[in-house]
C-alpha cells in the first residue's frame, strides 16, 4: 500500500479522490442541482448496487473460466453451457428435494464432474492444440444448448430461495429527506446482497486456495511453467483435472446463484459466455484478481448503461474492452 | 497452374484438371436442369454462405487468425443496404440508389473489418477468437436493443436488389449467376493472393511471426491487410445475403449463425479455398433435408455432432478426409504396382503438397 503510494503518487491521489467522491455520492443527501443533473439518488444507488451484485455474479462465472485458462491455456467456450446446465440441474434438485442449498451443492458437484469428464475425455487427447480445443468446446456448446432446449424447453424457470433470503433490507443510506425532515432509507433485496457476499467469499476462498495451500502453489507454478512443474514430480494430469473441476463447478454454482437472482432460460449461456469473455479480456486471462476487477467494470458499465442510456448500453461495455485492448492488450492484470 | 502463366498467356487447356473443367461446366449448366428451389435455395444460398466462409478460411488458413466476426461484417453491409436503400418497414430507408448504397455498405464493412483487425492483431491465437466472438455477440445485442438505427428486434424487411438491364436480379436464375460470379471471382482472387508475394509472406507470418518480424516484415500491417481483404469478401457476400433473404434482423447476425459460418469453414477444410464451398453445400443440404430424417427442432444437434466429429477425427475437414482417402488409394495402387518394393513416401508427398 505504502509502496504503491510512493511509486504512483499521482494515481494514488486519483484513486483516493474517486473513492471520496463515491462515498460522498452514496452517503450524502443530494443537493438539488445534482438531482437535476443526473436524476434521483435512488436510481443511482440502485444502479450502483445492481452493478456490484451483477459484478459478483460475473466474477463467479469468470473466475472459473480464467483459472482453467491460466493453468491449461484452454479456452473453454462451453463455460456458458456449464452455467446454464448448473442452473437447470440445481432447479430440478431443489424442486424435488425442497432444499435450495441441496440444489446448490448438487449443481456444484455435478458440473464439477462434468468438467472432469470434459478434461479427461476431450482436452487431454489434444493437449497443446489450442485451436482444436476451442473448436471442440464450441461444438459441445452447440449440442448442449440444443439438448437443454429439448429437455427444459424454452420456458423461463424461477427458483424459490430460502425464506430468510427473501424480502428487502433497509440500508443505512438516505435517499431523500421528507418535508418533515425524516430521512427515507433505501431498500434493497436481501438475496442480491447475499449474491454479492457469496462472490466476495468465493473470491477470498480462491485467493486463500491459490496463495496459502500446497495445491494452490502447484497451480501457480503450473501457470508459470507447467513443464518444469511436471519435471519436479507433480502429478500434473491430476492437478489439471482438479482445477478443471473447480472452474467448472464454479460455473454450475453460479448457475444456481445467478438463476435465483435473475432467472434461467435458453440464451443465458451465450450471455454469460459473453460476460466471461469480456471480463477476462479486460481483466487479463489467467488472473483471478483481474477477473474481479474486470467483473466490477463490466457489471457497473452494464447496469449504468442500462439505466442512463438504454439503447447504447452494450456499446459502453464494448468500448471498455476496446480501450483496454488498445492500451493494455494483455488485460489490466494480465502478464505475458 | 502458376498464376503467372495465366497472364503471360501460355496456359493451355491441357493444363486444366478434368475435375476442374467438369465442375465449371456443371456450375454453369446447373440452372439448366435444376428446379428453381434447387437453383435459388440450395445453389445461390450455398454460394453466398461459402463466400462468407471463404473470408474466414482466408484469415484462418493463410493468416492463422480465426475470426468469428465475419458474419458480423457481412451483417453490417446488409444492415446498411437496408438503412441507406429502401425497405418496407418505414424505419430509416434513406432511398439511395443502388450504385451509392452498395459501395457505401461495402466501405462500412471494410472499415469495420479493418477496425476489428486493428484491435485484434495486437494479440493472437486464442485471444483473437475470444475478441471476435465478443464483438459478434456485442453487435447482436446492440442491433437488438437499438431501435433508432437498426429497428431493434424486428429488423428490416422488403429489401430488393436493383432491376438492371431489364433483369430482376432476385429471380432464381439471374441471382444464381450473380452469386456464382461473385463467389468464383473471390475464389480465384484468394487463390491468386495466396500465391502472391503478399500471400506467401502472410503464410510465413502464420507459421512464425517472430522470424518474419526479425526479417524486417511488418507483421501487424500484413495481418491488418488480411482483415481488409476478408472484409471486402464478407461485405460483398453480406450484400448478396440481404438481397437473397429480402430482410435482415438481429437473428441474421446472431451468435449461432456466426458459429455456423465457422462450422462451414472447418467442416469444409481450412487449407484450400474450395473447402468453405464444400462445407456450405453440405451444410445447406443438411439444413434442408435433415428434416426428413430428424425433427427440425434438433437440427443444431445434428450440426453440432457433425462439427464435433470433424474436429475430433479429421481436423482438416472434408478436404483433409478426401486427401487422406485419395492418398490411401494411391498408396494402395502403388503398392500393387511396385509389389515387392517398399512403397514409401506416397502419403507424405500428397500431404506436403496440401500443407502449402
Amino acid at each position: 500500500m505504502r509502496q504503491f503510494v510512493e511509486r504512483h503518487t499521482f494515481w494514488a491521489i486519483v484513486i483516493f479522490l474517486a473513492v471520496a467522491v463515491l462515498a460522498w455520492l452514496i452517503f450524502a443527501v443530494w443537493p438539488d442541482w445534482l438531482e437535476a443533473a443526473i436524476g434521483r439518488k435512488k436510481t443511482f444507488i440502485n444502479t450502483l448496487l445492481n452493478g456490484v451484485t451483477l459484478a459478483g455474479l460475473y466474477f463467479l462465472v469468470a473466475s472459473g473460466f480464467t483459472l482453467v485458462f491460466g493453468l491449461m491455456r484452454n479456452v473453454n467456450l462451453a463455460h456458458g453451457s456449464l452455467y446454464l446446465l448448473g442452473g437447470y440441474l440445481g432447479y430440478e434438485v431443489a424442486e424435488a428435494s425442497g432444499s435450495w442449498f441441496f440444489g446448490l451443492a448438487v449443481a456444484f458437484l455435478a458440473i464439477a464432474g462434468a468438467g472432469v469428464l470434459m478434461q479427461v475425455l476431450i482436452f487431454r487427447r489434444m493437449e497443446g492444440d489450442d485451436l482444436r480445443q476451442t473448436l471442440v468446446t464450441i461444438a459441445i456448446s452447440i449440442i448442449a444448448a440444443d439438448i437443454m432446449l429439448a429437455i427444459w424447453t424454452g420456458t423461463t424457470y424461477q427458483f424459490a430461495p430460502p425464506e430468510w433470503l427473501f424480502g428487502a433490507a433497509t440500508l443505512p443510506v438516505v435517499s431523500v429527506l421528507k418535508s418533515s425532515g425524516d430521512p427515507v432509507f433505501i431498500k434493497y433485496p436481501v438475496y442480491r446482497l447475499a449474491v454479492l457476499g457469496t462472490a466476495v467469499a468465493v473470491g477470498i476462498a480462491l485467493w486463500l486456495f491459490l496463495n496459502r495451500t500446497r495445491v494452490g502453489m502447484m497451480v501457480r507454478a503450473g501457470v508459470n511453467d507447467r513443464h518444469m512443474l511436471s519435471a519436479t514430480g507433480i502429478n500434473v494430469p491430476l492437478l489439471f483435472a482438479t482445477v478443471f473441476a473447480i472452474g467448472a463447478g464454479l460455473a454450475g454454482f453460479a448457475g444456481v446463484v445467478g438463476g435465483t437472482a435473475l432467472s434461467i432460460a435458453p440464451g443465458e449461456d451465450v450471455r454469460y459466455l459473453l460476460a466471461s469473455l469480456i471480463v477476462v479480456i479486460v481483466g487479463g486471462l489467467g488472473s483471478v484478481p483481474g477477473a474481479a476487477i474486470g467483473a466490477l467494470l463490466i457489471g457497473l458499465a452494464e447496469q449504468f448503461g442500462l439505466a442512463y442510456f438504454p439503447t447504447y448500453g452494450v456499446v459502453l461495455t464494448f468500448l471498455i474492452m476496446v480501450v483496454v485492448l488498445a492500451v493494455r492488450p494483455q488485460g489490466i492484470m494480465g502478464t505475458r | 497452374m502458376d498464376a503467372r502463366q495465366l497472364f503471360s498467356g501460355n496456359l493451355s487447356l491441357a493444363d486444366v484438371h478434368p475435375g476442374v473443367a467438369l465442375t465449371v461446366v456443371f456450375l454453369l449448366a446447373y440452372p439448366g436442369f435444376a428446379s428453381d428451389f434447387f437453383v435459388f435455395q440450395i445453389g445461390a444460398y450455398s454460394l453466398i454462405l461459402g463466400t462468407i466462409s471463404l473470408s474466414l478460411m482466408m484469415l484462418a488458413g493463410y493468416g492463422g487468425m480465426v475470426s468469428l466476426a465475419q458474419l458480423t461484417i457481412a451483417g453490417i453491409a446488409g444492415y446498411l443496404v437496408a438503412i441507406l436503400g429502401d425497405n418496407s418497414v418505414g424505419v430509416m430507408g434513406l432511398g439511395w440508389p443502388w450504385w451509392l448504397t452498395v459501395p457505401a455498405a461495402l466501405l462500412a464493412a471494410v472499415l469495420f473489418s479493418t477496425f476489428i483487425g486493428a484491435i485484434s492483431v495486437r494479440t493472437d491465437g486464442i485471444y483473437m477468437i475470444m475478441i471476435t466472438l465478443a464483438i459478434a455477440v456485442a453487435f447482436f445485442y446492440f442491433v437488438r436493443q437499438n431501435y433508432v438505427l437498426f429497428n431493434g428486434f424486428t429488423g428490416f424487411a422488403g429489401i430488393e436488389p436493383p432491376t438492371l438491364f431489364g433483369i430482376y436480379w432476385r429471380d432464381p436464375v439471374p441471382f444464381y449467376y450473380l452469386s456464382l460470379f461473385v463467389a468464383a471471382g473471390f475464389f480465384w482472387a484468394v487463390r491468386y493472393a495466396a500465391r502472391s508475394t503478399y500471400g506467401l509472406s502472410l503464410q510465413a507470418i502464420r507459421d512464425n511471426p517472430r522470424r518474419m518480424r526479425a526479417l524486417g516484415y511488418d507483421v501487424t500491417l500484413h495481418r491488418i491487410v488480411a482483415h481488409i481483404l476478408a472484409g471486402v469478401i464478407a461485405g460483398t457476400a453480406g450484400i448478396l445475403l440481404v438481397w437473397f433473404n429480402g430482410r435482415i434482423s438481429p437473428g441474421s447476425v446472431g451468435i449461432d449463425v456466426a458459429i455456423d459460418i465457422l462450422v462451414i469453414a472447418v467442416v469444409g477444410g481450412l487449407r484450400h479455398p474450395i473447402g468453405p464451398f464444400l462445407g456450405a453445400i453440405v451444410f445447406v443440404l443438411l439444413e434442408n433435408f435433415a428434416i426428413d430424417l430428424i425433427d427440425r427442432e434438433r437440427f443444431n444437434t445434428v450440426i453440432g455432432v457433425a462439427f464435433l466429429l470433424v474436429v475430433l477425427f479429421s481436423p482438416d475437414g472434408l478436404l483433409g478426409l478426401f486427401n487422406r482417402i485419395r492418398s490411401q488409394v494411391q498408396l494402395g495402387r502403388r503398392t500393387r504396382l511396385e509389389a515387392g518394393r517398399p512403397a514409401t513416401g506416397g502419403r507424405n508427398v500428397v500431404g506436403s503438397i496440401e500443407q502449402n
